[in-house]
């Protein structure tokens, strides 16, 4: 009896969880009219894909996002990257007070800098520009890869270091033949952790982007909300289309996460 | 190979990332607050006002704004607390004693907050639209119907339900991590001593998840203190219905880029040092006492 009303409770909540999500991508799948005359519904067809596509350059935006996020996540990667080799395996002046610099950055609240980043910026012809966004992410991501990428070299054993140099490897060419290969792994957690909030970011392009052409998917959400407010089934399907991408990574990204695990156990 | 040039090899490596973080995170957020302490016409600099733009925050037609605002953000928070964190605590009870689909239950709670905060807005403006919104179509025949977003008193509320639905999940996680860390043996000793189950729960149980109790309290803090896109997809930068879901991001954002006032960069970098400090002091506040061994 109560194991029932138990099972009754969670898996209740969980189709009141998901059924929001599932109307949207339904009611997606539909006409509008269709919509205003009964707002549940079986799918009809594609038409509302094509339409925010295309009118709504919403393959503008799909592939300035695209752009943004991979050079942004490349860029924070492979600079932090760099840093956390010295500051996880080598002895040099000053790098405690380093790592505290860069980590530092994780508690910082960033927005709060956005004033004097847009006259920056302004200053450098990168308003209103892809670059000046992926500049701005990639700085962004410093703080958490570093910490990661810090703790993860620091624990990859010492012999390494050793080897390498005993057969003349410089420290490049340690980082390069050795190192890299070893840190597959930690670099899959850091780009995936760095996609999500930099591809759902709203803040920075809501600030610092104006032309309809450099717009991102989240600041042009809004402008299709605007412009399309009475078309809902051409809203669901711009919705979808700004989920799915998080959807495939998801389920890309935990295949990657475990593969790159396994592999770095078995060498 | 030199020592000497083998150490200094390390900071070629660090180069790149101190120059990007320095320029683009550490630079702007440190001259930010130096602009607060100086008075703007526009983008001019005009000259030294010590804490006057922190006084301006104080007066009158700015504080008419900063109370409400201030007020939903703590608002926000005790809803969260009372709606999200307590059912996220129910469902990781009631999902220690599912013995089947545990996972999938945990990835169907969990999956919303995956969503983009302002996709997220936007779909619940339109599945409660008052006139053809799926949930009051279900509603009307019960005669439930609301009128949600569209109403100041309602308003404010919905966010907090709206934020729940995104949410719930993850005090869910935390919550079930901690239950599973709990040895059975206790329970088990204090049944034989002929404790009924609410007794086991009120004495042992709720005591042990105190830690996980702390950490979710924390996060829904700053996270209610910090909303922005989700409340900027239900009522736009104004907050509608008639500032009904005001909060200090949007307050924030509306000084800083679209009020018209000639010193909007001093009373905007007054107003983000003011948010950071009271966001950051009230979370330290929070972490002494709620960490603090009973």
């Amino acid at each position: 009896m109560k194991a029932a009303a138990v099972r009754i409770l969670l898996w209740g909540y969980a189709a009141f969880s998901m059924a929001p999500l599932v109307v949207m991508v339904l009611s997606s799948l539909r006409p509008t009219g269709d919509i205003f005359d009964q707002p549940l519904g079986w799918p009809t067809g594609f038409g509302n894909y094509a339409k925010a596509w295309t009118e709504a350059s919403f393959s503008t935006y799909v592939v300035n996002s695209a752009v943004v996020v991979v050079c942004a996540v490349l860029l924070g990667a492979g600079v932090s990257l760099l840093a956390a080799y010295p500051l996880g395996r080598r002895e040099f002046r000053g790098r405690s007070a380093l790592a505290a610099y860069f980590v530092s950055g994780m508690t910082l609240p960033a927005h709060l800098g956005v004033l004097p980043l847009f006259y920056l910026l302004e200053s450098m012809g990168l308003v209103d520009s892809l670059t000046g966004l992926v500049l701005v992410y990639a700085a962004g991501s410093v703080p958490f890869n570093v910490f990661v990428l810090t703790a993860f070299f620091r624990q990859l054993p010492h012999e390494l270091d050793e080897a390498a140099s005993l057969d003349g490897a410089g420290p490049f060419a340690t980082f390069w033949h050795v190192m890299l290969p070893l840190v597959r792994p930690a670099l899959a957690t850091v780009v995936v952790f760095q996609f999500v909030p930099i591809w759902n970011d709203f803040f920075y392009p809501l600030v610092l982007m104006r032309d309809e052409t450099k717009l991102t998917l989240p600041v042009g959400l809004t402008h299709f909300f605007g412009q399309f407010q009475n078309d809902w089934g051409t809203l669901f399907a711009g919705l979808v289309m700004t989920t799915i991408p998080l959807v495939v990574l998801f389920v890309l990204a935990t295949r990657q996460i475990v593969a790159g695990l396994t592999a770095g156990m078995n060498r | 190979m030199a020592v000497g040039a083998r150490r200094g090899s390390s900071y070629v490596f660090l180069v790149p990332a101190f120059l990007l973080y320095t320029a683009f995170v550490v630079y702007p957020l440190f001259t930010g607050l130096t602009y607060s302490f100086f008075s703007w016409k526009g983008t001019l600099r005009a000259g030294f006002a010590g804490w006057d733009n922190y006084a301006g925050l104080l007066s009158g037609a700015f504080l008419d704004q900063l109370l409400p605002a201030l007020g939903h953000n703590v608002l926000l928070f005790a809803g969260t607390m009372a709606v999200q964190n307590t059912l996220g605590l129910v469902f990781a009870l009631a999902l220690s004693r599912a013995r089947r689909g545990k996972r999938a239950l945990q990835t169907m709670f969990a999956l919303p907050y995956l969503v983009n905060p302002l996709v997220i807005g936007y779909l619940w403006t339109l599945l409660l639209s008052p006139a053809f919104g799926p949930v009051n179509a279900l509603l009307k025949p019960l005669g439930l119907a609301m009128p949600w977003l569209g109403d100041p008193d309602t308003a404010l509320p919905t966010v907090v339900l709206i934020t729940t639905w995104q949410w719930v999940g993850f005090p869910m996680l935390l919550f079930s991590a901690a239950l599973g860390g709990i040895p059975q043996e206790y329970a088990e000793a204090a049944r034989t001593d002929g404790a009924g189950s609410w007794q086991v729960f009120r004495r042992i149980t709720l005591p042990l998840l105190k830690p996980a109790m702390a950490t979710v309290t924390i996060l829904s803090f700053i996270g209610s203190m910090g909303t922005f896109a989700l409340v900027y997809a239900l009522g736009g930068s104004n907050g509608a219905p008639a500032g009904a879901t005001d909060v200090l991001g949007l307050l924030f954002y509306r000084t800083a880029f679209a009020s018209g006032d000639v010193n909007a960069m001093g009373t905007s970098s007054a107003l983000a040092v003011f948010m950071f400090t009271f966001i950051f002091g009230s979370t330290l506040l929070l972490e002494r006492v709620l960490r603090r061994k009973a």
